[in-house]
C-alpha cells in the first residue's frame, strides 16, 4: 500500500485502527517528496526535517494521551503567500526571498491548534499573479500528469504537490481562480470559499476584496474536513463574516435527487475547447442520472466579468504592493543616491514583469481623470454581476461550468502573451467578483490524458450544499480510481 | 494694501486621545523608545489587516456634534496612496467622499461681533510615523510609534478674513476639543497642527484668488505670522503685475518668510479608493443621540454662566471659559471657598502670568482646585496677607502641597497679635522721626512709607490692616 495514495479521511481511519502511526505517514510523505520533487518542483521551502521531528513529538504526545484530535500529526502544504511565523514567506518573489514573518496567519493558528504538521511552503505565481506558476521567481512547477505542462496557477505548487501525493492536502488562495484552475489542471479538488468565510489575516494581500484562502485536496470529503478547520469569524479581519460555524461534512453524503443545477450557456460558447465541452456534457448527463434537474440559462453579464476583474484586482494590487518599498523588510537595491532611487530601484529589481504590469495597470485605473471610467465603472458592473447571480440562485441550487476553457497548456506557450493568459481565467473570475463559493472537481481526461475540471458555483455561505452536490458526482464517476498522474517526461 | 481682502481656510489635525491606535491595539502614548509601540499591523507587515477602533468613531462623532455638524450614518474609509518612509503601508487610511461629519460651524468673537466659521467636514484618519534625520550619519531613521495614532482632520470653509480671526478660530476649536476630552491638543507635541491655506483678492471681488498652502504648522504664533507674511507677499506679487502660483510653501520661523516647496505640477495624485480591508461605518440614530446627550457643557455655555451667575467681566469669562482646565479650576475652587471674585482674580492675574512666563498650558498646572481654594480661605481669614499669598502660589507651582503646610513650614503666618503689632509700630516710629513729622505736617504719603517699613521688617507677615490702624492711632497721639 502506498500511504500517500490515501485521502486524509482514509488516513484517519487507519490511525484509529492503529494500522498506521503519525511517524509512518510522515515518512511516506518525506520519501515521496524525495522521489518526486526533483521532477515536479512544487516547494519553495521544504520542511522535511522539522516535520519529521514534529511527527515524533506529536506521536509521543498521542501515545501519552496528552493530545487527541483527529487531525493531529496530519501533514499539510501551505501556499507561500500565507504567513508562517519563523518560516520564510516569499510569495515566490525576489522581493520577499528572505522574508520571515514575525506572526502566523489566522489559518496557520487554526492548523497549529489541530497539531497538523506543515511539510513545506508551496510555489506560486509571484504574489499570486498568474495562471501557470511560471511567474515564480524561483522555479517553474511542473504538472504531475505531464511534466511538460504547467500545473496552472497561481496555487500551482499546492495543486501539483497534492496531485503528486507529496502532501495529502494543501492551502491555496484564490483571487480570480487561483485555487480552482490549478486544481482542474492537476486533477484534484479545489474550493474557493465564499468571500468572508475564511479569515484573510496573514494572507499577503493581492486584491483584498477578492482574495480567499481555501483547501486543495484529493477529494471532496477532505475538502470539507479542511474547510471545517479554516473557516470561521476572525476579529482580526473585519471582512470575515460573523456567522454561525457549520460542519461541512454533515450533509456531504445526502441524496441530491431534485436538486436544481443551472448551466449558463455563455460559459460553453466560443473559446471553450471541444474536449472540455464534451466532458462537461457528460458530467451534465451524470447529474441527470443522479436525479438532479438541469436547466440551461443565460448569465449575460458574465462577459464583462473579466474586464471588471482585471480593473478591480489590479487597482487593489497597486495599492497593496506599495508596502514593498525596501524600507522595513524585503529586497532593497544595493546602490541608490536618494530616496526616490531607493524606491524605484528596489521595486524595479524586486518585482517580476507580471507584477509590475499589474501595478502599472492598477495605478492607471485609479489615476485622477480615469477613476470614473475604470474603477468606478468596474464597481458598478460588479454590483450587476452580483445581482445576476442572486437572481440565478433564486432558481438553482448550484451553477455548473467548466473550470477553465482548456486543459493544462505547455510550459512557455503563454507566458509571453499576458492577454491569452488572462483569458484562461474567464470561467472563474466572475465567482470572485460576486464573492461566491466555487469548487473545481475532476470530471474526465482529454485524449492526451490531461485532466479536465468542472466548476460548481454555490450561493453565498452555502458551501454545505455545494460540497454535497460535488460529492455525489465524485462518487458517481470515481475519477481517482480510474486515473492517476503518470509524470510523463 | 487696504484694497485687498485676505481669505484663509484651515485644515486642523488633532490627535485623538484614545488609549490605543486607530487600527491596532498598540498604545498611543507619546515619548516612548522608537518602534516600541508597534506591531505587524502598524508596521505594515505583509498580510496584516486593520481593525477600526470604535472609540475613534465615537470621539470623531463627539467632535462633530460639538461643532454643530451633521453626522453621517453611512460612512467609509478610503486609501490615500503615496510613498514616504514614515508611511509604512504606502497608503494612509483616511476618508475621502464620505466623511463622518459635515456642514458644521464654530462661533468666534470678532471686532464686528460674533461670526460663524463654517466647517466643511471632519474625518478620521491615521497619523504617520516620524523620521529622524540627525541621529544616524548613514541616513535617516524611521520611528513608527506614531504610525496609526488616530487623527481627526477638521476642514474649515474659507471664511476667515484675518490672522486674528484665524487665531480666534484655532483657539476656539482647541478649547472645544479639550472640553469634550477627545484630544489633549498639546501643540508642542504635535497633537494639534494645521495646514493653512491663504489667498488674497481685491475687496468687492466675488471670485477667490489662487491659494497657497503651508503645511503642519504647530504654534498659534507661527500661524499668525505666516498668514501675515504670506498675505503681504501675495499682495506684493499682484501689485507688481505678477500671478500667484498654486503651491505648497514652507514657513521658516527664523527668517519669518515662506518659501516655495512644490508647485501644482508636482502635486501628487493620491489615487483615493475605498479601503477594501474595512467594512463600511454604519451608525444608528440611537448611537448618535446617545453621544449628543452625553456631551459635556461647552465653553460658550460656561461663559454665559460666568457672566450671569458669578458676575465676572466679559473679558474674564472669556479667558476662564476658553480652557476647560481653567474653567474647572475656577468652578471647583469657588465651590469650596465661596469667593468667586478672589478665585477669578488669582486665575486671571497671577496664575495666567506664571503660565505665560513659563510657557505652560493650563492643563499642566500642578496644583488642584482644593489647594487654590485653601489659599483664598487663608487670605479671607486673615491668616496670611495677599502678598504672602503670592509667595504661596509660587510654592504651589514649584512643589504643590497644602497651603497651610507651606505657611507653617516657611513661617509665613500673619502677625495679628495686637501687642506684637504695637511693638513693631513703636519701633518704626522711633526709627523714622522725619516721616512722623511729615505726616503731622499733612503729608499722608508718609503713612504708606511707615507701613511699608513695618512690612519689610516683618517680611510681609504683619497684618496690614492692623498696622494701618495702629499707625494712625499712634500718630494722632
Amino acid at each position: 500500500m502506498d500511504i500517500t495514495e490515501l485521502t486524509v479521511h482514509e488516513l484517519q481511519e487507519k490511525i484509529e485502527k492503529k494500522e498506521l502511526t503519525i511517524k509512518d505517514i510522515m515518512q511516506a510523505y518525506i520519501d515521496k517528496i524525495d522521489e518526486k520533487e526533483k521532477d515536479v518542483q512544487a516547494f519553495v521551502t521544504e520542511l522535511k526535517d522539522e516535520a519529521k521531528k514534529q511527527a515524533e513529538e506529536i506521536q509521543d504526545k498521542i501515545d501519552k494521551g496528552e493530545i487527541k484530535g483527529k487531525l493531529a500529526g496530519i501533514p499539510i502544504g501551505i501556499k507561500d503567500n500565507i504567513c508562517t511565523k519563523g518560516i520564510k514567506t516569499t510569495c515566490s518573489s525576489h522581493m520577499l526571498e528572505n522574508f520571515i514573518s514575525p506572526y502566523n496567519a489566522t489559518v496557520m493558528e487554526k492548523i497549529n491548534e489541530q497539531n497538523m504538521i506543515n511539510l513545506g511552503k508551496l510555489n506560486m505565481d509571484e504574489f499570486a499573479m498568474g495562471g501557470s506558476t511560471e511567474y515564480s521567481y524561483f522555479k517553474k512547477t511542473k504538472n504531475p500528469w505531464n511534466l511538460n505542462k504547467v500545473p496552472g496557477g497561481s496555487s500551482g505548487g499546492s495543486a501539483a504537490a497534492v496531485s503528486a501525493n507529496m502532501v495529502p492536502w494543501a492551502l491555496g488562495s484564490d483571487t480570480g481562480g487561483s485555487i480552482r484552475q490549478p486544481a482542474s489542471f492537476c486533477g484534484v479538488v479545489g474550493l474557493k470559499p465564499t468571500y468572508g468565510l475564511v479569515s484573510r489575516y496573514g494572507l499577503v494581500a493581492f486584491a483584498s476584496s477578492l482574495d480567499q484562502i481555501g483547501p486543495i485536496a484529493k477529494d471532496v470529503e477532505d475538502t470539507a474536513i479542511l474547510l471545517n478547520i479554516i473557516s470561521g469569524h476572525d476579529k482580526k479581519d473585519t471582512t470575515s463574516a460573523n456567522i454561525e460555524k457549520k460542519d461541512y461534512t454533515l450533509n456531504l453524503k445526502k441524496d441530491i435527487k431534485g436538486k436544481k443545477i443551472g448551466v449558463p450557456k455563455e460559459f460553453f460558447g466560443e473559446g471553450i475547447n471541444l474536449e472540455v465541452k464534451e466532458s462537461l456534457e457528460n458530467a451534465i448527463q451524470t447529474y441527470k442520472n443522479l436525479g438532479a434537474e438541469i436547466e440551461e440559462f443565460s448569465l449575460d453579464i458574465a462577459q464583462y466579468s473579466l474586464a471588471t476583474y482585471y480593473i478591480i484586482a489590479c487597482a487593489e494590487a497597486s495599492s497593496n504592493l506599495g508596502r514593498f518599498d525596501g524600507i522595513r523588510y524585503g529586497y532593497r537595491a544595493k546602490d541608490f543616491k536618494n530616496l526616490k532611487e531607493l524606491y524605484t530601484k528596489s521595486r524595479s529589481e524586486g518585482f517580476g514583469a507580471e507584477v509590475k504590469r499589474r501595478i502599472i495597470l492598477g495605478t492607471y485605473v485609479l489615476s485622477s481623470g480615469y477613476y470614473d471610467a475604470y474603477y468606478k465603472k468596474a464597481q458598478q458592473v460588479r454590483t450587476l454581476v452580483m445581482n445576476e447571480f442572486n437572481k440565478a440562485f433564486e432558481k438553482y441550487d448550484v451553477i455548473l461550468t467548466p473550470t477553465s476553457p482548456t486543459v493544462a497548456f505547455d510550459i512557455g506557450s503563454k507566458s509571453n502573451n499576458p492577454l491569452e493568459m488572462y483569458l484562461a481565467d474567464i470561467c472563474t473570475v466572475s465567482v470572485n467578483i460576486a464573492g461566491l463559493p466555487g469548487i473545481s472537481i475532476p470530471c474526465g481526461i482529454d485524449k492526451q490524458g490531461m485532466p479536465i475540471g468542472m466548476q460548481l458555483v454555490g450561493n453565498k455561505f452555502e458551501e454545505d450544499k455545494l460540497l454535497n452536490i460535488a460529492y455525489a458526482f465524485e462518487q458517481a464517476i470515481q475519477f481517482r480510481k480510474n486515473y492517476k498522474p503518470n509524470f510523463i517526461k | 494694501m487696504n484694497d485687498y481682502e485676505v481669505i484663509i481656510g484651515l485644515e486642523v489635525h488633532a490627535e485623538l486621545s484614545t488609549k490605543t491606535k486607530i487600527f491596532c491595539s498598540c498604545p498611543t502614548s507619546f515619548g516612548a523608545e522608537p518602534n516600541t509601540h508597534t506591531c505587524p499591523i502598524c508596521m505594515a507587515m505583509p498580510g496584516a489587516l486593520p481593525v477600526l477602533n470604535e472609540k475613534v468613531v465615537e470621539y470623531a462623532v463627539k467632535a462633530g456634534l460639538a461643532t454643530n455638524c451633521e453626522i453621517s450614518k453611512n460612512s467609509k474609509n478610503d486609501r490615500k496612496n503615496y510613498f514616504y518612509p514614515d508611511l509604512p503601508k504606502s497608503y494612509q487610511i483616511s476618508q475621502y467622499d464620505k466623511p463622518l461629519c459635515e456642514h458644521g460651524y464654530v462661533e468666534i468673537d470678532t471686532k464686528e461681533g460674533k461670526k460663524k466659521i463654517r466647517l466643511l467636514r471632519i474625518h478620521i484618519e491615521e497619523d504617520a510615523g516620524k523620521l529622524n534625520h540627525d541621529e544616524f550619519a548613514g541616513g535617516s531613521l524611521v520611528d513608527l510609534n506614531r504610525a496609526g495614532v488616530p487623527l481627526i482632520e477638521i476642514v474649515s470653509e474659507p471664511d476667515l478674513r484675518s490672522s486674528e480671526e484665524a487665531e480666534q478660530y484655532l483657539k476656539k476649536l482647541k478649547s472645544i476639543l479639550e472640553y469634550i476630552e477627545v484630544s489633549d491638543c498639546k501643540m508642542q507635541e504635535g497633537s494639534l497642527r494645521a495646514d493653512v491655506n491663504v489667498s488674497v483678492r481685491k475687496k468687492g471681488d466675488t471670485k477667490f484668488g489662487t491659494r497657497t498652502e503651508m503645511k503642519n504648522m504647530n504654534s498659534f504664533r507661527s500661524i499668525v505670522r505666516a498668514i501675515e507674511y504670506e498675505a503681504n507677499r501675495q499682495i506684493d506679487v499682484l501689485e507688481d503685475g505678477g500671478t500667484i502660483e498654486q503651491e505648497t510653501r514652507r514657513w521658516d520661523e527664523v527668517s519669518g518668510k515662506t518659501f516655495s516647496m512644490r508647485d501644482k505640477e508636482d502635486a501628487e495624485d493620491y489615487r483615493y479608493f475605498p479601503e477594501p480591508d474595512l467594512v463600511a461605518i454604519k451608525l444608528s440614530d440611537e448611537y448618535i443621540e446617545n453621544i449628543r446627550k452625553n456631551l459635556p457643557e461647552l465653553p460658550e455655555s460656561r461663559k454665559e454662566r460666568y457672566l450671569n451667575e458669578y458676575h465676572l467681566s466679559e473679558k474674564d469669562s472669556n479667558i476662564i471659559s476658553s480652557s476647560k482646565y481653567l474653567a474647572d479650576l475656577f468652578e471647583q475652587a469657588t465651590k469650596i471657598c465661596n469667593n468667586a471674585k478672589a478665585v477669578n482674580n488669582w486665575i486671571i492675574s497671577d496664575i495666567s502670568r506664571i503660565l505665560n512666563e513659563t510657557e505652560t498650558e493650563p492643563i499642566e498646572i500642578p496644583f488642584d482646585s482644593n489647594q487654590l481654594a485653601k489659599l483664598v480661605i487663608l487670605i479671607d481669614k486673615g491668616v496670611i496677607s495677599s502678598s504672602i499669598g503670592k509667595k504661596v502660589l509660587v510654592e504651589l507651582f514649584e512643589n504643590p502641597r497644602d497651603p497651610e503646610e507651606i505657611i507653617k513650614e516657611k513661617g509665613w503666618i500673619q502677625i495679628s497679635d495686637e501687642g506684637a503689632i504695637k511693638e513693631i509700630v513703636m519701633k518704626i516710629l522711633e526709627e523714622n522721626p522725619q516721616s512722623v513729622s511729615d505726616y503731622k505736617a499733612g503729608k499722608d504719603k508718609a503713612l504708606g512709607f511707615l507701613v511699608g517699613q513695618a512690612m519689610k521688617q516683618t517680611k510681609g507677615k504683619a497684618n496690614p490692616k492692623m498696622l494701618n490702624e495702629m499707625f494712625i492711632e499712634e500718630l494722632k497721639k
